[in-house]
């Protein structure tokens, strides 16, 4: 066993203990979890340091046969945009238990449950971006829809259980067409050699993969990916399950899980199917800006926080696929980092907005009115949340913004123009629920609402920290980044665009 | 004058049907001769003691293999020992579920709401003559995926109805419907092998042989009349067809598992397909593999249909029993593909599936024995909301079968419903697996849907509950779901096995 199935099944180990433990004691439960995500997170952090930046190829590569008569292998490795993936993941996941200590009081069942569907899930969120097979990869992705199913459907307030269902109905439908895709990939590694799902021996098959083939794999692919990110038009899931989970469990959604699908794209469409996804760029681009302006548009229109938070993602996500698909190592760049600080800003967000919500017991934006005053500290925190998540300079999401317009614009500079009003849209949208909730005169019932206490400082303090370091130091995260993203970009046959002068002048 | 020469048996390749013959009819004797109270125990015992002497005798032939073990007309190969393997670990889970006489009616043979009815109930009377004629109906479904001649076909397809088409009737609750179904499942069966007769006929008048070594050489031959063996194809399909449950050959099998106690439903559901499309398999396999460019299309199509239909009529169901039931559908519309596929990895992907699938739907109908109300099983799928906050293991349990139904990775049915598209695909069949992934799309909404009512919708209070589990439903649900998930977490000892082993002798 090596690092990666270590840290992989830490989490697991974690869920064992909790579901050995007296159910009566419900503080036990929640402290082997949180002692758990907290031991994950720092396997994590030593796992990252371990990592030799400057090497492009997979690192911590493990294989061993699974299913030999179909050429199934369990594969793990990561390069530096996977790495950061899951660091991101184990660095929620104690925040979300943390920040979330009472959350599964409302559910139908009791702590317990709660938190080994919520280890399970880490386990799988690990997996699934450290497969390396594909098949393996699938099977992660379509497993960690359960727990998530019975987070969103078992805990979750208003119409959870439609909300679930909405969830699982649209990521199965993704997921088979994928599954019609890694069958056709399957059978046609089998007519070139050997039945195999590893991807680096995949990947060689684009060569002899007819274009009409490549582009229908390709299609299948993506179209689980953007449901999963979600693009316009296959986002219609998100701000329901948004709205219906938990706090903590919306941040692992759209901050881990939702980034699978913008991975996938990375790892998958791009690696698998170069020619499908030239001819597929100038679409997915175009879907990426509406995605942007659409989410924002929504964004402002939004009564509730929770579905706020969630269109405001999918203009992210919209940024990020345009990053993703403008095939310049600067947005590729940009779209990994962004993927990570969209994580953390999303997750201060949600949180939060979590106990704004428990507080006032009302998740209508236009019943918080003065909370500065009332609640200064959390006041504080939602204010540079919202500032991060509007990319402010000097925040996190900034520089991952920047890297992909500017990108962009040297391959795209339409789309990429049209994109920066997601900008000035994004002001608009945070800014208006801030000033309404925030500022001005106290309303009535919010009189009397409580700041945070202490644990929950503690577990915003580090998401906070993360935004604001990030914002003026991003190059620890770039070092990792860098690399892997421009040999994403180089492997596709594109190399940046020179930048042009007139030197006449 | 002709002289007889008698037939020369081998006997220790027989023996497993042979075995389980001999159990059913010791069975009868016990019935005859024994007295009343200790008829049941008796039964059981006979009844697992002949059907794991059965197996053990499959395990000590496994690589003894004979395509004259009955004169040419039954034939023990690989793939036709995984086949009877499968039956038999079938039948042993489903055996435990008749154990639970509740399901039964006490006395046949009385009317329903009739005095002796009242009478047999009060005296609390048992059918214990479910066991025999689950022994029979075994028997032929040992026989029907070897047989390699057309009359020994026919023999075995009517030895393993018959006693189907009685147990359906034995229900305790709701006779009248109970023996409505049995008599839909004989009309149409009966209507169904008198197609296969004809088919038997045509084929015989194609090639003038009955076995299927025969009407292979005249396929390659191709001097016959193809007129001939095209009809004679489709009406023996049609006889197949109607066993498996295919569209437009399915009508009577959401009566037919709504109706029957629900232990026959399950032993009758997942060993069924396993002989029909055993038998199948063989048959396309063996005699008519190489005239494929003229049945293919029509059974791609039929296989279309099947799928889609099966998985959209489902979601109308509001009847857990019949929800199964074109579930069931469409998963023969999903094994047809491995028919289709006519390829070693076609036949091993179906073997696979129809034993993950066979051992997941006696799991599934176990957990529908335990939820009842004071009438007796409870099967409206709108009384079952709220079960997981009742007996959550039970739900659970229901859950993870619904789960492989669906597909779900780490199930069974991911692993089997993988190797069968990719079989299909593999032959070429694009349509088969886009239609195939699109219809398992579909069949999750309904499966789903089930999970939802249970875990997330509220209980309603009106007497539906729980019982608790005797201890032979609890053997055959724990074995079933530890099986459907082992099979999905490591499934390559069983794949190897199979691909090892599963070949068609000619």
């Amino acid at each position: 066993m090596t690092t990666l199935t270590i840290l992989g099944l830490l989490p697991l180990l974690g869920a064992l203990a909790i579901a050995i433990a007296p159910k009566s004691n419900e503080l036990l439960t929640k402290q082997i979890a949180l002692a758990t995500t907290l031991i994950v997170a720092i396997a994590g952090i030593l796992t990252t340091v371990q990592f030799d930046f400057a090497d492009t190829s997979l690192q911590f590569v493990e294989s061993h046969d699974w299913i030999p008569a179909f050429g199934i292998k369990y594969a793990l490795g990561v390069d530096g945009i996977a790495l950061v993936l899951i660091l991101l993941s184990v660095l929620l996941a104690p925040i979300v238990v943390l920040a979330g200590w009472n959350e599964s009081e409302g559910g139908r069942w009791g702590a317990k449950t709660f938190y080994i569907l919520l280890l399970t899930l880490e386990t799988m969120m690990i997996g699934v971006f450290a497969s390396t097979d594909v098949f393996l990869f699938y099977v992660f992705f379509e497993a960690m829809l359960i727990p998530v199913y019975f987070l969103i459907g078992g805990y979750g307030t208003g119409e959870r259980a439609a909300a679930a269902v909405k969830f699982l109905l649209y990521s199965l439908f993704g997921g088979l067409l994928m599954l019609a895709s890694i069958i056709g990939l399957y059978v046609i590694s089998g007519k070139n050699g050997s039945h195999t799902f590893d991807i680096n021996e995949l990947s060689k098959l684009s060569q002899v993969m007819s274009p009409t083939t490549q582009n229908l794999l390709f299609l299948g692919f993506f179209i689980a990916f953007a449901i999963k990110a979600p693009v316009w038009p296959l986002h219609t899931w998100l701000p329901d399950a948004a709205q219906s989970a938990t706090p903590g469990t919306s941040v692992l959604l759209l901050g881990v899980l939702d980034k699978v699908g913008t991975f996938g794209m990375i790892r998958y469409c791009l690696t698998l199917f170069p020619d499908a996804s030239k001819t597929f760029t100038p679409v997915i681009i175009v879907f990426a800006v509406i995605s942007i302006l659409y989410g924002a548009f929504l964004a402002i229109g939004a009564r509730d926080i929770k579905r706020l938070i969630a269109y405001t993602s999918i203009s992210h996500f919209g940024f990020i696929t345009m990053g993703i698909f403008a095939m310049t190592s600067q947005a590729q760049s940009g779209a990994t980092l962004y993927m990570f600080n969209h994580g953390f800003s999303t997750a201060a967000l949600f949180l939060v907005a979590g106990w704004m919500i428990s507080r006032r017991k009302s998740s209508t934006i236009a019943d918080f009115g003065g909370l500065q005053r009332v609640t200064p500290v959390m006041a504080w925190s939602f204010f540079i949340a919202g500032m991060s998540s509007l990319a402010l300079p000097g925040l996190s999401s900034f520089v991952s913004e920047f890297l992909v317009l500017v990108g962009t614009f040297t391959r795209y500079p339409v789309a990429a123009v049209v994109a920066t009003f997601g900008i000035v849209l994004a002001a608009l949208y945070i800014l208006i629920p801030v000033q309404r909730a925030l500022h001005g005169p106290t309303t009535p019932g919010n009189e009397n609402l409580s700041d945070l206490n202490l644990r929950e400082k503690i577990a915003i303090a580090p998401v906070i920290a993360v935004i604001v370091v990030l914002g003026f130091y991003p190059s620890p995260l770039l070092k990792i980044i860098n690399p892997s993203a421009a040999y994403v970009v180089s492997q596709q046959g594109f190399s940046d665009p020179a930048p042009t002068m007139n030197e006449d002048k | 004058m002709m002289g007889f020469t008698a037939p020369t048996l081998d006997y220790a390749l027989l023996a497993p049907i042979l075995v389980v013959l001999a159990g059913a009819l010791i069975g009868v004797l016990i019935e005859a001769f024994a007295p009343r109270a200790s008829r049941a125990s008796s039964q059981l015992f006979i009844t697992l003691a002949s059907l794991v002497t059965a197996l053990a005798f499959i395990v000590r032939n496994h690589s003894k293999y004979s395509t004259t073990a009955a004169m040419g007309s039954v034939s023990i190969d690989g793939a036709g020992v995984l086949l009877q393997g499968s039956v038999l670990i079938i039948a042993i889970i489903s055996v435990f579920l008749l154990a639970d006489q509740e399901n039964f009616t006490a006395l046949a043979a009385a009317l329903p709401g009739s005095d002796e009815e009242r009478v047999s109930l009060a005296q609390d009377l048992k059918v214990t003559e479910v066991y025999p004629l689950t022994l029979f109906a075994v028997a032929g479904m040992l026989l029907f995926p070897v047989s390699t001649d057309l009359i020994t076909l026919f023999v075995a397809l009517e030895m393993l109805s018959l006693p189907l088409y009685l147990l359906a009737g034995l229900s305790r609750r709701r006779r009248l419907a109970s023996q409505e179904s049995a008599l839909k499942y004989f009309l149409l069966g009966a209507f169904s092998s008198a197609f296969f007769l004809f088919g038997v006929a045509y084929l015989y008048g194609y090639s003038s042989s009955v076995t299927f070594i025969g009407l292979h050489e005249a396929v390659v031959g191709g001097s016959g009349n193809d007129i001939f063996l095209l009809l004679g194809i489709a009406f023996l399909s049609v006889g197949l067809l109607f066993k498996v449950g295919a569209v437009p050959f399915h009508a009577w099998s959401p009566d037919v598992y709504q109706g029957a106690p629900t232990a026959v439903t399950a032993f009758m559901a997942a060993a069924t397909k396993v002989a029909a499309f055993g038998a199948m398999l063989r048959i396309f396999y063996v005699s008519f593999a190489e005239d494929f460019l003229q049945w293919r299309p029509a059974l791609t199509v039929i296989a279309l249909i099947t799928m889609v239909f099966g998985s959209l009529v489902a979601i109308a169901q509001r009847d857990v029993k019949r929800m199964l039931a074109y579930s069931s559908i469409a998963h023969a519309g999903f094994l047809l593909s491995g028919v289709i596929a006519l390829s070693k990895s076609g036949l091993d992907a179906s073997i696979f599936y129809l034993f993950a699938y066979g051992v997941a739907t006696v799991g599934a109908f176990a957990v529908v024995t335990l939820v009842r109300d004071s009438s007796g099983e409870v099967t409206d799928l709108n009384r079952w909301s709220g079960l997981g906050k009742r007996s959550p293991l039970v739900a659970t349990a229901f859950a993870g079968f619904l789960l492989a139904f669906a597909g779900i990775p780490l199930t069974s049915g991911f692993i089997g419903k993988f190797s069968i598209f990719s079989a299909a695909y593999e032959s070429g069949s694009t349509t088969l697996l886009i239609a195939g992934v699109l219809s398992s799309a579909i069949a999750a909404f309904f499966y789903i849907r089930v999970i939802v009512l249970m875990f997330f919708k509220d209980s309603v209070d009106d007497g539906t509950s729980v019982v608790i589990p005797s201890i032979y439903t609890q053997i055959t649900i724990v074995t079933s779901f530890v099986v459907t998930f082992a099979l999905g977490v490591y499934p390559t000892p069983l794949i190897n096995f199979i691909a090892n082993t599963a070949t068609f002798l000619r």
